[in-house]
């Protein structure tokens, strides 16, 4: 709706943005953008506060608090205007902004600050927004994606009593995420980092009287915190050469002050990664992602598929300049993209929870991105990274609407069955047509099929993977461009199976169930249907050129060309420029040989054949309920089945050793040394009492010695 | 002469204080005080000190001496002949301690011998107002605030020793 | 003669602390310590000889002090005897810890 709405007016606004450029581009009100949100947390905040204990409470969804409608309190009904409707107001305010930016050839990123922070000595922090380009687009993103999951929320956790609770954390994760995409610097957009891990695990871990679901929260902090560690000592690192960390200094002065591939830039850069990786659920830090999964739904579609997860690729953007000049720190950051993206495929072939499936997809995704920003493509990255959170956002949101009716059916029949397992589902197509529908497209979207949006952006990352594998470091270029290729067939075959595991062939919940199951309510179909037109029509803003005027572009009747490369070019522009003054314009090159058209040509052809392939394979399948058909127990499918055993390694390698240093700490240095010492001195102390006490012989005569002793003594000191 | 006289009754005195201590009756270590006490009168007079040789005579020996005997009496005490002393084998702990203080009292007086002017003074004073007046002039004049203070310290110590020493209060 | 009453004084001294340290009859040791007073009275006397007629002086109180000692001493001596019947100062021990 948004995206479609800005595409016509950047067509619109075509000429008179010519005659209007070196006009100066004029925020409107940017503060309210981040200011908004903190309201909306503040005063659902408040209403949890007031609705007290009930607030806390765990319930189900599809609840154990049913309360009709009509007796509903105040505390529960306010959420659903304020925490949907600040978020419209920020997306407004954003809408407006854009639309400024539009009419305004940006060349420079306009800073409005607001106040100092930090002033010690030479090191300076303002709270500032930055307004450019980029920032612009991952705004939209999050407040207009957001707005949706919001929208979606209020559908499915209506009957649950933690319901201020809930919209009080999804504000405050979208005001960091706004501060994090918005900030002007390291440090600013650090506390945004921060920010969202906090609020990660605060919506991770909403049930929090369900023991499992609260480790899960705990896992995803204490894991984004060894990233953290990453970024911190980047920053310091830059802070170091630079002097400073706003973004626009210290890009501007990068290629002058960073030698080309040296030590340092390259430190920084990998450090970086780091950070990215935890944030961003790359190897080898992806482990809590799929434990997140324990988390609400439209949580897991807000921060785990369409925004939090991203920031890693968003950072890699932002310091594109930094990469340009650390060709190995580029190489780390596509291998480990390339690597995840094949190794969460081959997981997901194997989970049957739908949720986990969809984890693991995101986090093949999220490699998909990573892979983009590590070649160089930065656009293809950032373009990725938004057609993603339409198609995942879909994909979660109707996975939610399928748990949401399958907890109500299982739940109205008190059958103990999990609503989560695919193998319990089965032919919901009848039941849930909307969802089925919408999820489809998703589902194509993904699998990279023209004309759907996930075609574009990922054939894109894929083209510019095998460009790379022209210019240095071409044998491992190589390796990933196959990589990835191989990942997408994977991708269409598993998306595949999933769709038709549960809304295809014949249902296994079971007879008295079946009469239960019924669409989602409008607030949950509408944001599935909106996300799904966003889906289809999403990748027609940044057609490549030379797709256009073939058959991929309509003959040229697709409106955009290249929107949003022509966007970005100013971000991102010098960076490639210095990549290509060191190692040429590879990027220009053509992987193979061959032209754009054919490829794009056969790379729908193998993705559709894929996606049949695995319709006509998965139907033909004998599943069970999971109950019955218990966990795979034979070779690949049971290493697949259990991630690898990448948890249990970790188990053994860190988290027992550490526990056991911990526990060697506290029993034997700080209960025995430390209190040792300290017990210790009292009972010296009373030693030397109990010694000194011993002169009270009570005798006068001993009294007598000591006295004349000690005369003696102070006669023999005065006399030497 | 005088020098002889010196050393002979310094001998007394001597012999006098050592049988104190190794008495074994308590009336015979009173009585070797007396010894002692005299023999130090006798030196008094040969420092030229005759109202303190006199008063030595007549307070010391006859009147302190004289109470520690009534007391001996008093408590019956005069009949164990039993050694008391504290020590058998470590009394060579106590010889240590004494040894060691007369040596660095001594080695205090021994060095350059002490001269000044003051026994021609004393002489003097002697000569000009008698052996009493000598003493008697700077004690009511100079000293009369001790002397006073002194006063009461006896009749505290009077009222004090009563108190102390009656049966039943 | 100083030199030689001012080391008489120190011996009667000494053996006076000595006969505290040893002896264990309260009135002995009482006794012994009048004795060290006196020991100090030879050597403020001898030293009258340097210093003037303030040494003798002070003999005269020192002598005071003695009588008025002794005799509230010795009360306290008797009094006790009536607690303990004896006056071995071993069994003066309450204080003992």
């Amino acid at each position: 709706m948004s995206v479609l709405g800005s595409m016509m007016l950047l067509q619109g606004g075509g000429e008179e943005g010519a005659q209007a450029a070196g006009a100066a581009f004029e925020p409107f009100v940017p503060g309210l953008i981040l200011l908004l949100p903190l309201l909306g947390f503040l005063t659902n905040g408040a209403l949890a506060l007031a609705a007290g204990r009930r607030a806390a409470t765990v319930a189900r969804v599809g609840g154990e608090w049913e309360l009709p409608d009509s007796h509903r309190p105040a505390t529960h009904t306010l959420p659903s205007l304020v925490g949907p409707g600040v978020l419209l107001a920020a997306f407004a305010v954003v809408l407006v902004n854009f639309t400024r930016m539009l009419g305004v050839e940006l060349h420079e990123p306009v800073v409005v600050p607001y106040w100092t922070w930090i002033v010690t000595g030479t090191f300076e922090v303002a709270v500032a927004m930055q307004l450019d380009q980029l920032s612009m687009v991952m705004m939209m993103v999050v407040s207009g994606v957001g707005f949706l999951i919001h929208v979606f929320s209020v559908g499915y956790m209506k009957d649950d009593p933690g319901y201020p609770r809930y919209f009080t954390y999804l504000n405050l994760f979208v005001f960091f995420m706004l501060v994090l995409v918005a900030g002007a610097s390291f440090p600013v957009m650090f506390v945004g980092w921060e920010g969202v891990g906090l609020c990660s695990y605060l919506l991770i871990g909403f049930w929090f009287k369900d023991r499992q679901k609260a480790d899960a929260g705990k896992k995803a902090f204490i894991v984004n915190r060894i990233g953290d560690f990453g970024f911190l000592v980047a920053m310091f690192l830059l802070f170091v050469t630079f002097g400073t960390l706003d973004f626009v200094p210290v890009f501007e002065a990068a290629p002058e002050v960073l030698a080309y591939g040296g030590g340092l830039v390259t430190a920084v850069t990998l450090f970086l990664l780091l950070g990215a990786t935890g944030k961003s659920a790359q190897i080898p830090l992806y482990v809590w992602l799929p434990d997140a999964m324990a988390g609400p739904t439209p949580v897991s579609a807000l921060i785990h598929a369409a925004t939090m997860v991203t920031v890693g690729v968003y950072m890699v953007a932002r310091a594109s300049m930094l990469f340009a000049l650390a060709p190995v720190g580029s190489l780390a950051v596509a291998g480990i993209g390339a690597l995840t993206a094949l190794f969460a495929a081959t997981i997901a072939l194997a989970q049957y929870d739908i949720k986990k499936v969809l984890a693991y997809s995101t986090i093949s995704q999220l490699g998909y991105m990573f892979l983009g920003v590590g070649v160089g493509a930065y656009t293809a990255g950032i373009f990725h990274l938004m057609t993603h959170a339409f198609f995942k956002a879909l994909l979660f949101l109707g996975s939610g609407a399928v748990i949401h009716s399958m907890h109500y059916a299982l739940h109205h029949t008190h059958k103990p069955w999990d609503a989560q397992d695919m193998r319990n589902m089965g032919g919901l197509r009848r039941a849930l047509p909307v969802t089925w529908i919408t999820m489809w497209i998703g589902t194509l979207a993904i699998a990279g099929i023209w004309p759907f949006a996930g075609f574009f952006s990922k054939d894109e990352i894929i083209w510019y993977a095998g460009a790379a594998a022209t210019g240095p470091h071409a044998a491992w270029y190589t390796l990933f461009w196959v990589m990835a290729l191989a990942t997408a067939l994977m991708t269409a075959f598993y998306m595949t199976r999933m769709m038709v595991m549960t809304f295809h062939g014949a249902n296994r919940t079971g007879e008295a169930e079946a009469h239960h199951l019924h669409e989602a309510p409008l607030t949950m179909t509408v944001p599935l249907v909106v996300l799904a037109i966003l889906s289809v029509f999403g990748g027609w803003i940044n057609v490549p050129a030379a797709l256009h005027d073939g058959w991929a572009g309509l003959f040229g009747v697709l409106p955009m060309g290249e929107g949003l490369h022509h966007w970005l070019e100013p971000m991102v522009g010098p960076a490639t420029e210095v990549r290509a003054e060191h190692v040429g314009a590879f990027l220009e090159a053509a992987p193979l040989g061959g032209g754009e058209l054919a490829w794009a040509a056969f790379s729908t052809t193998m993705a559709a054949v894929v996606v049949a392939t695995a319709v006509c394979l998965v139907r033909g399948w004998r599943i069970v309920p999971a109950t019955e058909a218990g966990e795979p127990t034979a070779g690949l499918k049971r290493i697949l089945y259990h991630k690898w055993y990448v948890d249990e390694l970790y188990d053994r390698i860190v988290v027992r050793p550490v526990a056991a240093g911990s526990r060697f700490l506290w029993r034997v240095i700080d209960a025995g040394l430390v209190d040792g010492i300290v017990n210790a001195t009292g009972s010296v102390s009373r030693a030397f009492g109990l010694m000194g006490s011993m002169i009270q012989t009570g005798s006068v005569n001993t009294y007598a010695f000591i006295l004349t002793v000690g005369v003696v003594l102070i006669l023999a000191a005065m006399a030497l | 002469m005088t020098d002889i006289i010196f050393y002979v009754f310094a001998a007394l005195a001597l012999a006098g204080a050592m049988g104190v201590v190794a008495g074994r009756n308590p009336v015979a270590s009173l009585l070797s005080m007396v010894l002692c006490l005299g023999s130090v009168a006798v030196i008094y007079v040969l420092l030229e000190a005759h109202f303190i040789a006199a008063v030595q005579v007549i307070v010391y020996a006859g009147a302190i001496m004289v109470l520690f005997l009534f007391v001996i009496m008093l408590l019956n005490l005069g009949h164990d002949y039993h050694p008391d002393l504290r020590y058998t084998l470590w009394l060579i702990i106590p010889v240590a301690v004494s040894g060691a203080l007369f040596g660095l009292l001594a080695r205090q007086f021994w060095g350059e011998s002490v001269a000044g002017s003051g026994g021609d003074a004393v002489d003097a004073a002697v000569a000009e107002y008698g052996a009493i007046g000598a003493i008697a002039r700077p004690l009511y004049t100079q000293w009369v605030v001790p002397f006073e203070i002194t006063g009461i310290l006896l009749l505290v110590a009077i009222v004090g020793a009563l108190v102390l020493a009656k049966r039943r209060v | 003669m100083i030199t030689e009453a001012l080391l008489l004084s120190a011996f009667l001294f000494v053996i006076g602390v000595f006969g505290v340290l040893v002896r264990r009859n309260a009135i002995i040791m009482f006794l012994c310590i009048e004795l060290m007073l006196n020991a100090v009275n030879v050597s403020f006397v001898a030293l009258s000889r340097v210093v003037g007629i303030d040494g003798q002086l002070f003999v005269f109180f020192v002598m005071t002090v003695a009588a008025a000692e002794a005799a509230v001493g010795l009360a306290i001596i008797i009094s006790i005897f009536r607690h303990y019947e004896s006056v071995d100062v071993e069994n003066f021990n309450l204080l003992k810890w």
